[in-house]
C-alpha cells in the first residue's frame, strides 16, 4: 500500500502546488501550465513505453512531435482550392513516381542475386529516380509557392474536424519509427540513439523547408478548435446564466455597475472555459492511453517485454524476437508522442516549425521520464507535471534569485545586468542538475517501477 | 577549351575542395574525439558538441581580452594565442564531468545507455553554462588576414576567369587540424601510454591484469579529448562563426563520421570525417557553372543542377550513416580498437 499512497500524495501535492499558481499569479495561467502538462505527459507515457519498458533510448521525440503537429495541419485546414489546381496533380505525380522507384528497388532487390552489380544498379535508380521525380516535382512546387503566397502558398489540408488529427499524427509518427526501427534496431543500443536524433533533424528540416506542405517558417495559424471560441462565449445567452449564477453573489448590486462588472466576468471566464475543455479533452484522452498502457504491461505482452529489456539473450533464447519485439513497442511508444505533438498543435492553434528545439521537445521530455520513475506510468506522467511546471516556473524563480543574489550591486554593474539578461538560460543546468541528481541518487525515479512477482 | 577545363577545375576547388578540406578537418577533430571516448570510456557522448562550444567559448573571451590590450599575431587570428586557454578550460570540464557524473556509472559498471543519458544530463549543464556565459547569439572572432589567396590575384595571375581564394580560416583549419592528428597517432602508436590506452581500448580486464592504471587511462583520455574538443571548436568557430546552437547540431555529421569510420578507430575517424564533409558539400553544390564550363553550348543547364538544397544538408550525413547501418554496422574500417 505504501507505494500506492506515496503516490496518491505526490499528485496532490502537485496539484497544491498548480493551485498555488491559480491564487498566486492566475487561474488562467494555472489551467494554461496544466493543459501543457498533460500534453507532456502523453509525451512522457510514449517515452516510457519505450525506455520503461522496453529500454529503447529515443532521442527523435522533437520529430515524431512535429509530426503530429503535421498531422494538425494537413487534417483541419480546410484545401486551397487554387494551389490545388496550380500544381496538385504534379505533386501526386511525383509521389506516384517515388512509390514506383521504390517499388522498382524492392523488386530489382529481390529478383536480382546479391552481387556488386546489383548495389551499383540500385544506386543507378536512386539517382534516376531523383531526377525524374524532381522534373515532375520541383514545377509543381514553385506553382503552389507561388499561388497567393501571403496568405497561403501550399496545399492546405482535408478540412477535418481537428480531433481527427491526433489519431493520424498518431500513425506518421508510427511509420516514421518503423522506418528508422527497422535501420536502426538490432544493432548496439546507442545506435538507435543517433538514428533517431537524425531522423528528427531531418523531418523537421522537411518541415521547416516544404512550403507547399505546411507553408515551412511562415507558420500555419487559425488552425480550427474542438472547443468553442471566447467571441462565441461571450455572446451566447447560456454562458451568460452560468457566469452569472455561478458568480452572481459577488456582484455589486447596483444595476449598472452590476452589468459591467458581469461583462467582466463573462469575458475573464469565456478564456477560463475554453482551456477548461482543453483540459477535459486532455483528461480524457491521458486516461485513456493511460489505462491501454497500463493493461498492456499487465498482460503477458508486458512481461515479456520486462523480460527482453531484463535479459536479452535469456529472452532470446527463449524464442522471443528481440529486434521484432522492439521494434513493436518502438512504434507504439513513437505513435503516442505523435499523438501528443498533435494534441499540442491543437491547444496553439498554431503551426510554428522554428520553435521546435531538440532541448526542449526531446531532453526536456527524458528529464519528466527519468525524474517520474522509468516503467511507472504514473511516474512519468507525474514527472511531466512537475518538470514542466518547474520549466515555466523556473523563469520568475530564476529572476527572482539572481535580483536576490545581485540585490548588494549597484543598478547598473555590468555583472548584474548580464546575470539579470541570462537568467533565463539558467533553467538549462537546473535541468542538467535535476537529471543528473534524479539518476545518481534515486535512479528509478520519484515513483518507481512496481513489479508483481 | 583547355581553358574552360581549367576554369571547371578551379571552380570545383573554389567550392567543393577547399571547405571540404576544412570542414572535414573540423569534422574529423570531432570524431576523434567521439570515438576516443567511445573506445575507451564505452558510450555514445551526446555533450561533445556543447563541450566544444565551451571551449570555444573560453576562447574567444580570451581573444577578447587580448585584443583589448592591443595583442594580435599580425596575420594569423588572434584566438590562436587564446586557444590554450580554451584547451585548458575543455580539459577541466571533461575531467570534472568524469569525476562528478561519469565515474559513478563506471564503478557500478552500468550498461552504456546509462552512460549515454549522463550526457544527455552534461549536455544539458554544458549547454546552459554557455549561454548564460557567452548568451545565444551570433559572434565572429576571427581578425587579422583574410585571405591567403585572393580570388581576383588568382584570377590575374593565371589569366583564368574563375578565381580560387583560401581562407586564412580555412588554412590554418588544415593545417592545425594536420598537426594535431599526427601527434595523436604518434601518441597512440610510439609512447608506453598510448599503447596503454590502446591495450585498455582493446580488452580492459587484460589490461588491469597486465598491471595498467586504468584511473590513469581514463584522465589521460579525457585529456586528449578535452583538448580535440577545444581545437575542433575553434577551428569551427573561427571558419563559420561561433553560435551555441550550431555545435548541438554538429553532432550528428561528428557521430556520422564516427560511425562510417568504424567507431572506436581514430584513422576511421579522420577517414570518415571527409567523407561527411565532401559527401555533404558535393550534394549541396549546385553544378550549374561547372557544368556550363564543360559542356558545349547547346546543351548548357538552364537549372541549378544541384542534387540536395543546402538546407538538408544532415540528411546527406545521416544518409550515409543508415546506408552504413544497414550494410556495415561494423563501419568501414571495423571499428572498436585503438
Amino acid at each position: 500500500m505504501g507505494a500506492n499512497l506515496k503516490t496518491v500524495l505526490t499528485f496532490a501535492i502537485m496539484a497544491a502546488m498548480l493551485a498555488a499558481v491559480g491564487v498566486l499569479q492566475s487561474w488562467s495561467l494555472a489551467l494554461a501550465i496544466t493543459n501543457m502538462c498533460l500534453v507532456s505527459a502523453v509525451m512522457a507515457l510514449g517515452v516510457n513505453i519505450q525506455w520503461g519498458y522496453a529500454g529503447l533510448f529515443n532521442v527523435g521525440i522533437m520529430g515524431f512531435t512535429a509530426l503530429g503537429g503535421v498531422a494538425a495541419v494537413l487534417v483541419s485546414v480546410s484545401p486551397v482550392a487554387g494551389a490545388w489546381q496550380a500544381g496538385g496533380v504534379g505533386i501526386l505525380f511525383s509521389l506516384v513516381l517515388a512509390l514506383a522507384t521504390i517499388a522498382a528497388m524492392v523488386f530489382v532487390h529481390n529478383k536480382l542475386p546479391k552481387s556488386r552489380g546489383r548495389s551499383w544498379l540500385l544506386f543507378l535508380m536512386i539517382i534516376v529516380g531523383l531526377i525524374i521525380i524532381r522534373w515532375q516535382y520541383a514545377p509543381s512546387v514553385l506553382a503552389i509557392e507561388k499561388f497567393q503566397p501571403a496568405q497561403t502558398g501550399f496545399l492546405g489540408g482535408l478540412g477535418l474536424p481537428i480531433m481527427f488529427s491526433w489519431f493520424v499524427g498518431g500513425v506518421f509518427a508510427a511509420g516514421a519509427a518503423w522506418l528508422i526501427g527497422k535501420i536502426a534496431l538490432g544493432l548496439r543500443s546507442d545506435y538507435l540513439a543517433i538514428a533517431t536524433l537524425g531522423i528528427s533533424e531531418i523531418i523537421i528540416a522537411v518541415i521547416k523547408n516544404e512550403d507547399w506542405l505546411t507553408r515551412g517558417v511562415k507558420n500555419v495559424s487559425g488552425l480550427p478548435r474542438p472547443v468553442p471560441y471566447e467571441v462565441d462565449l461571450q455572446s451566447s445567452p447560456w454562458f451568460h446564466d452560468l457566469v452569472e449564477k455561478l458568480g452572481g453573489s459577488s456582484l455589486p448590486s447596483d444595476a449598472l455597475a452590476r452589468q459591467s462588472a458581469l461583462q467582466q466576468m463573462v469575458i475573464e471566464s469565456s478564456s477560463l472555459f475554453v482551456k477548461l475543455c482543453y483540459t477535459g479533452l486532455f483528461v480524457v484522452v491521458l486516461c485513456l492511453l493511460l489505462w491501454l498502457a497500463h493493461r498492456a504491461q499487465k498482460a503477458p505482452w508486458g512481461r515479456m517485454m520486462r523480460g527482453i529489456r531484463d535479459n536479452e539473450d535469456a529472452a532470446n533464447a527463449m524464442g522471443k524476437n528481440v529486434t521484432k519485439r522492439h521494434l513493436q513497442v518502438f512504434v507504439l511508444g513513437s505513435a503516442v508522442v505523435g499523438i501528443a505533438g498533435a494534441m499540442m498543435t491543437t491547444l496553439d492553434g498554431q503551426f510554428t516549425p522554428g520553435s521546435y528545439q531538440p532541448l526542449r521537445y526531446t531532453f526536456l521530455v527524458w528529464v519528466m521520464v527519468i525524474v517520474g520513475g522509468s516503467g511507472n506510468n504514473l511516474g512519468s506522467v507525474l514527472g511531466a507535471f512537475i518538470i514542466w511546471f518547474f520549466w515555466v516556473e523556473a523563469e520568475p524563480l530564476g529572476q527572482w534569485f539572481i535580483g536576490f543574489v545581485t540585490s548588494g550591486m549597484a543598478a547598473d554593474n555590468a555583472l548584474r545586468l548580464h546575470l539579470i539578461d541570462s537568467a533565463a538560460h539558467m533553467r538549462l543546468i537546473f535541468m542538467g542538475v535535476i537529471l543528473l541528481s534524479v539518476l545518481r541518487f534515486s535512479p528509478h525515479g520519484l515513483l518507481p517501477e512496481q513489479i508483481r512477482r | 577549351m583547355s581553358n574552360d577545363i581549367l576554369n571547371a577545375l578551379v571552380i570545383i576547388s573554389n567550392y567543393i575542395l577547399v571547405p571540404g578540406l576544412a570542414y572535414g578537418s573540423q569534422l574529423a577533430l570531432g570524431a576523434l574525439g567521439i570515438t576516443l571516448v567511445y573506445a575507451v570510456l564505452r558510450f555514445s557522448n551526446f555533450a561533445h558538441g556543447d563541450s566544444m562550444a565551451f571551449g570555444a567559448m573560453f576562447t574567444i573571451l580570451g581573444t577578447t581580452w587580448l585584443q583589448s590590450k592591443g595583442i594580435s599575431l599580425g596575420p594569423l587570428p588572434t584566438a590562436l594565442l587564446a586557444l590554450p586557454l580554451g584547451i585548458i578550460a575543455a580539459i577541466l570540464l571533461c575531467l570534472i564531468m568524469d569525476k562528478l557524473v561519469y565515474q559513478h556509472y563506471r564503478q557500478q559498471k552500468s550498461t552504456p545507455v546509462m552512460f549515454v543519458i549522463a550526457s544527455v544530463g552534461v549536455m544539458f549543464i554544458t549547454n546552459g553554462l554557455v549561454r548564460f556565459i557567452i548568451g545565444p547569439g551570433d559572434r565572429a572572432f576571427s581578425d587579422g588576414q583574410r585571405f591567403i589567396i585572393k580570388a581576383r590575384e588568382f584570377k590575374r595571375m593565371y589569366g583564368l576567369s574563375e578565381g580560387l581564394s583560401i581562407k586564412m580560416t580555412q588554412g590554418l583549419t588544415f593545417v592545425i587540424a594536420i598537426i594535431a592528428m599526427a601527434l595523436l597517432f604518434w601518441f597512440l602508436q610510439r609512447t608506453k601510454t598510448g599503447k596503454s590506452m590502446r591495450a585498455y581500448s582493446d580488452n580492459e580486464d587484460l589490461a588491469l591484469l597486465s598491471g595498467i592504471n586504468p584511473q590513469r587511462v581514463v584522465f589521460i583520455t579525457w585529456v586528449i579529448v578535452g583538448t580535440l574538443i577545444a581545437i575542433a571548436g575553434v577551428l569551427y568557430g573561427l571558419d563559420k562563426s561561433f553560435k551555441p546552437f550550431t555545435y548541438f547540431q554538429l553532432l550528428l555529421p561528428m557521430f556520422a563520421a564516427a560511425i562510417v569510420g568504424g567507431i572506436g578507430n581514430p584513422v576511421g575517424a579522420v577517414l570518415g570525417g571527409f567523407i561527411i564533409a565532401f559527401s555533404e558539400i558535393a550534394v549541396t553544390y549546385a553544378y550549374r557553372k561547372f557544368l556550363i564550363y564543360l559542356l558545349p553550348e547547346q546543351y548548357e543547364p538552364d537549372g541549378l543542377m544541384q542534387l540536395l538544397s543546402t538546407d538538408y544538408k544532415f540528411a546527406v550525413s545521416f544518409m550515409i550513416l543508415v546506408a552504413v547501418l544497414i550494410w556495415r554496422p561494423t563501419g568501414l574500417l571495423r571499428g572498436k580498437s585503438i
